[in-house]
Formats: structure tokens, sequence, C-alpha cells
């Protein structure tokens, strides 16, 4: 046997999929360490936290049919629920810096519990999921979808922006919490601590698109399948969509969450700018751009106008946003299902010609 | 006389001011086949919305083995064991043939169990695929189904749930002839075992396939019996075989 059916048969039938996922996590754990200088690694680690978020997004709207425009609602409790405690630990018992400045002279109640690690990371994992799950059983239950559940999760974003800039000594106002020193114990600006996160974010990345590919996979991922494209016929099989699409949305707000979490460490600031509106759209379409309908799509989606962004942002300033625009306008037309979709088309006919 | 499984009493829907429904009174015994029959905007599609919770009624009562039906949702009434199937037919159109049985046949597991992926394929759906003659095509995407193989999916995913009552609302609707004479002897396979309600317009089928027919009339049962009974009635052959039309205006002048 040469080598190359060996990699022939590699590359296709059941093992195909490992093989990438294998390569993959190869490429970003140990090539991509040893390649990119601190700058550009601390680059991929900050696309790698959208694409957790894209993982999220691919899972609620590609798998379950919910546009939701509002992730970063949930990637911001996330963040700032990581960000509290790391301001009240480089505190050291005093109060943030920020309150100082705003003449708060006692530390808010609702900041205490958020000085105690444990707490605090599991407000990263809780606070999405427990507002996905109020907000999912009200909305789905009443049979609210499609481009009135677009537009609730868009106002839930542009309401808690309003309410976090309004709440200045509370929240850090519109510049968010910032100045981070110490991340449990090391130099959070450190080299070596900023190649730990990334690792870190990297194999977060990778657990969860595990976790969620299993999930699609299962009876409840064609469950999943079959409330998108069906809701009602679901009713008469049985089960309640409701509790499907709830569950689902969960999943994805825990996900936001968790990105937002490794966010702040990796990029060093939290703040309304970050989660409003429009980088919750710019998610949604770089999902699109990579291909909603499988969650390798909305990753690499995520990943890839990530790089597209910070490329165009350095050569042309002014063009990003209109080639955004046109990127999505294109993709939308003319490949629907993405980049994920056009490489499908393409092992496709490869294999039909074998 | 057999054990009452669903019996519907002065049921009443308006929509508006049409009142679509108007005073039904149902009842049909386990292990009956019952066709409901009846011209185009008699209430027949209404009737059996009213059964599965689709619509809510205006008055009137459904009861099902004791439980009243009225003001549950929809998937509730599916797990008393009422399942039923629509005009045009809704498959999952991405999932294979053998997917969406296996979808119906879980419905009654507790929903962590669904985490897992499914391994093998169970006994009823096994039986469904032959009993729907689709055991062929159990790996295809229901999207590449005829007409005809779609109902008698449907019917498949209806049989996994074990239901105590099948409602079907015109299950030939469209078809070949060669696809309703499977569909009548997959209905008379069916009936064997189960309750059934069949919402029909296809005379030729009825005279076929059913015993004990009801026919509605401007959200009103007009009659009840067998189909020669019903076929006999010059009322219904006034407002549904159309027939003796000038005739019954002559007599009613």
């Amino acid at each position: 046997m040469t080598a190359l059916t060996v990699s022939r048969r590699v590359l296709s039938g059941r093992w195909q999929g490992p093989a990438a996922f294998t390569a993959v996590a190869v490429l970003a754990l140990v090539v991509a360490p040893l390649l990119l200088e601190p700058f550009r690694l601390g680059l991929l680690a900050k696309y790698l936290c959208y694409a957790i978020v894209a993982l999220g997004i691919g899972l609620a709207w590609g798998q379950g049919g919910m546009l939701t425009l509002g992730q970063g609602v949930f990637f911001g409790l996330g963040g700032y629920a990581m960000g509290m405690y790391l301001k009240l630990n480089d505190a050291g018992g005093d109060l943030p810096d920020f309150m100082v400045w705003s003449g708060v002279e006692k530390l808010p109640a609702l900041w205490k519990p958020f000085g105690n690690p444990v707490f605090a990371l599991a407000m990263v994992v809780v606070l999405p999921v427990a507002v996905a799950l109020l907000l999912g059983t009200l909305v789905f239950r009443q049979r609210v979808r499609g481009a009135y559940f677009a537009i609730l999760t868009q106002a839930l974003a542009a309401a808690l922006v309003i309410l976090l800039v309004g709440q200045q000594g509370l929240t850090g106002g519109t510049n968010g919490l910032t100045n981070f020193f110490d991340f449990f114990g090391r130099d959070v600006a450190a080299d070596e601590t900023q190649r730990g996160l990334y690792l870190l974010v990297a194999v977060v990345l990778g657990a969860l698109y595990l976790g969620a590919r299993q999930l699609v996979r299962s009876r409840f991922g064609r469950l999943l399948l079959a409330v998108r494209d069906g809701e009602d016929r679901v009713r008469f099989l049985g089960y309640d969509p409701a509790t499907v699409k709830t569950l689902t949305f969960a999943v994805s707000a825990g996900m936001a969450g968790i990105a937002g979490a490794l966010f702040v460490p990796v990029v060093g600031i939290i703040s309304p700018a970050l989660l409003g509106v429009v980088p919750s759209l710019e998610l949604v379409v770089a999902v699109a751009v990579g291909g909603r309908f499988a969650l390798a799509g909305a990753v690499l989606g995520a990943v890839v106008m990530g790089y597209a962004r910070t490329y165009f942002s350095e050569e042309l300033p002014d063009a990003w946003l209109y080639l955004q625009g046109a990127l999505f306008v294109l993709v939308m037309t003319l490949a629907p299902k993405g980049i994920a979709g056009l490489a499908a088309n393409v092992v496709r006919r490869r294999e039909a010609r074998a | 006389m057999t054990d009452t499984l669903l019996e519907i009493r002065g049921l009443e829907v308006a929509f508006g001011g049409f009142r679509a429904l108007d005073g039904v009174d149902l009842t049909v015994g386990r292990g009956e086949l019952r066709f409901l029959i009846g011209p185009n905007g008699a209430g027949k599609t209404t009737l059996i919305d009213v059964i599965t919770g689709l619509t809510r009624p205006t008055g009137g009562s459904v009861r099902f083995e004791g439980h009243d039906l009225v003001g549950r949702r929809e998937h509730e009434i599916v797990r008393l064991g009422v399942g039923r199937t629509f005009q045009t037919s809704v498959v999952f159109e991405e999932l294979t043939v053998l997917e969406n049985l296996d979808l119906a046949a879980s419905f009654r597991r507790p929903l962590w169990s669904l985490l897992r992926r499914r391994r093998g394929v169970s006994e009823e759906v096994t039986a469904a695929l032959e009993t729907t003659g689709l055991t062929a095509l159990a790996g295809s995407r229901a999207g590449v189904l005829s007409h005809g193989q779609r109902q008698w999916l449907e019917i498949g995913m209806l049989i996994v749930q074990r239901p105590r009552l099948l409602l079907l609302d015109e299950p030939v609707a469209g078809m070949s002839s060669g696809e309703r004479e499977r569909t009548g002897e997959l209905l008379t396979e069916v009936a064997r075992d189960h309750t059934v309600i069949v919402v029909e317009h296809d005379m030729d089928f009825l005279r076929r396939y059913a015993s004990q027919v009801t026919v509605l009339h401007e959200g009103k049962v007009l009659t009840e019996g067998s189909v020669e009974q019903v076929r006999a009635d010059p009322r219904v052959q006034e407002i549904y075989l159309g027939r003796a039309r000038e005739g019954a205006e002559d007599a009613v002048r």
C-alpha cells in the first residue's frame, strides 16, 4: 500500500472528520505558537474567542434556525464576570481604580461576590445561560420566531449597552473594565502568559466544538433540525419545540459567555463597544460567510473574517466596512452555504470523479 | 357496542362571524375505522384541528379516554395518544427516512437520553419501514421521496408512536391510482389494530375502504351510518354527491 492510497483512504469516509480535526489541532497547538510572534499569536487568540461565539451561533442559527443578533449580550456577561474578578483581584481589598475616579466610596453589593474566583468563573457560564433560559422560555413558548426573535435579541444587545454606559460607577461606563495586571498569579501582559492563554483558548474551542458536534449528531440534534424545518410538525410528534429551542439557545449563550471570559485576559479589556449591536452582527456575518450549516464553517468564518478585518484595517482602513458588506451580499446570493458549502461541493465533485 | 374512545359534544368553532363548527356531536368507539366526509367548508379539517389542539373551540367538549382535550397544548395531546397527518405531508426533508421514523418513535424518551446518538434500529421502526414499504429507502433523505411515499412515511411516523387514535387528513389527495391502492392497503392494515378517523373527499376510495361514515355539512353532522345507508340518504346526495340537485330544488318548492 503506497502512502498515497493510505492518505486517500484517510481523507475519505469516516476518518475524514477526525483526520481534519487532528490536522487543525496540530496546526493550532504546535505550529502556530512556534511560527507566530507574540503579537500575531495574540490576534489569533482573539479570533479564536470570536470563533467560540460563532460556534454557538452556528448551533442556534445554522442547526436550530434561531437567528440570534444579540450574542454580544452573553459574550459581555461572561466578559464582565471575568473582568470584575480581575479588577477586584488587582485592587487587593481597595476599590477598583475606575470606581475611585467616578467618586464611588464603597464597593457596590453587586461586586462583592465577584471577588471570589470560583463564584466569578461559575457566573461566566451561569449568567448567560440563565438569561437565555429566561428569554427562551418567555419567547419561544409564545411562538415568537424568525425576524421577530432576531429583532428582540438585537434590542437586548442595544439595551445592555445603554445600561452599561449609564452606570459609570458600577461598570466603568464607555471605557468598560481594563488595566488588568494579574491573572491567577501571573503577569497578564507577559508573553508567556499570553502564549498559555492562547493555548487555553484553542483547547476550549476544540473541546466545545467536539461537544457541539456530538450534540448535532445525537437524536437531540436531529430533533433540532426538525424544529428548524418544521416546528409545527414537531409539535404533532409529541415534542415541545420551545424546550428544544430554549435549551439550544442556552448552550449557545453559555459558549458566548465562556468566549467573553477568555477574551478579557487575552485582549485586556471588556467594554460596551465590544458587545453591542455591531459586534453581534459582525459575528453573524462571519458565520454566514464561513457557512452556517456546518459547525466547522462557523468557526472558520470567525477566523477568516477576523484576519480579513485586521489585514484590511492595516492596508486599506476605509475599505473594510464596504468589503465586509459586499462579502456578505455575495455569499448570501451566490453561496448561501458559505465557504463550508463550497468546500463540500468540491469534495463531492472529486468523489464523484473518483 | 364497543366502548367509547372519543366523545365530542356540542362542539362549536367560530372564525369571526363564520361558524365553522356548529354543535357537532361525534362518538367513536375503540377499534373503529370512521370516515368523515362532506363538501368543502363542511368543517372536517376544523374538527380534526380541534381534536389535536391546533384550534381552540368556542364551545363544547372533546373527551378522549376520560381526558378533556380542550385547552391542552398540541404535544400534550399527542402524548395522550392522539396522532394526525396533514393534507400536505410535512416530513423532515433534511433527515433520512430512518431518522424521521426514529425521531417519531423516540418521543416518549426523556430529553436527556436524546443526547446520545442512535445506535441501531429499533424493532418498531423496522416494522414500520416494512409496513409502509419504505425499507429500501431507509437511508435516503426524505426530501427525495415522491408525494405518495411521503404520505406513507407520515403514516409510518404515526404508527411508531403507537397512538390510540389516528387522524388522517385526506391521505390520498393528489395520489396516482397505484398510490391510492397502496394507501388503501396500508389503511386496512393500520385499522386492524388502531382506531382511525379518515377525512376523505375521494368517493371511490370511500366505497372501497370505508365501513362507518359520518357526513358533515355546514358545521353540523348531517347523518351517520354505513356507506350504503349514507349513500342512500337523499340529503347526502343533494349536498355531497351533487346528484338530483334540480330534483331536490323542485321538491323544496
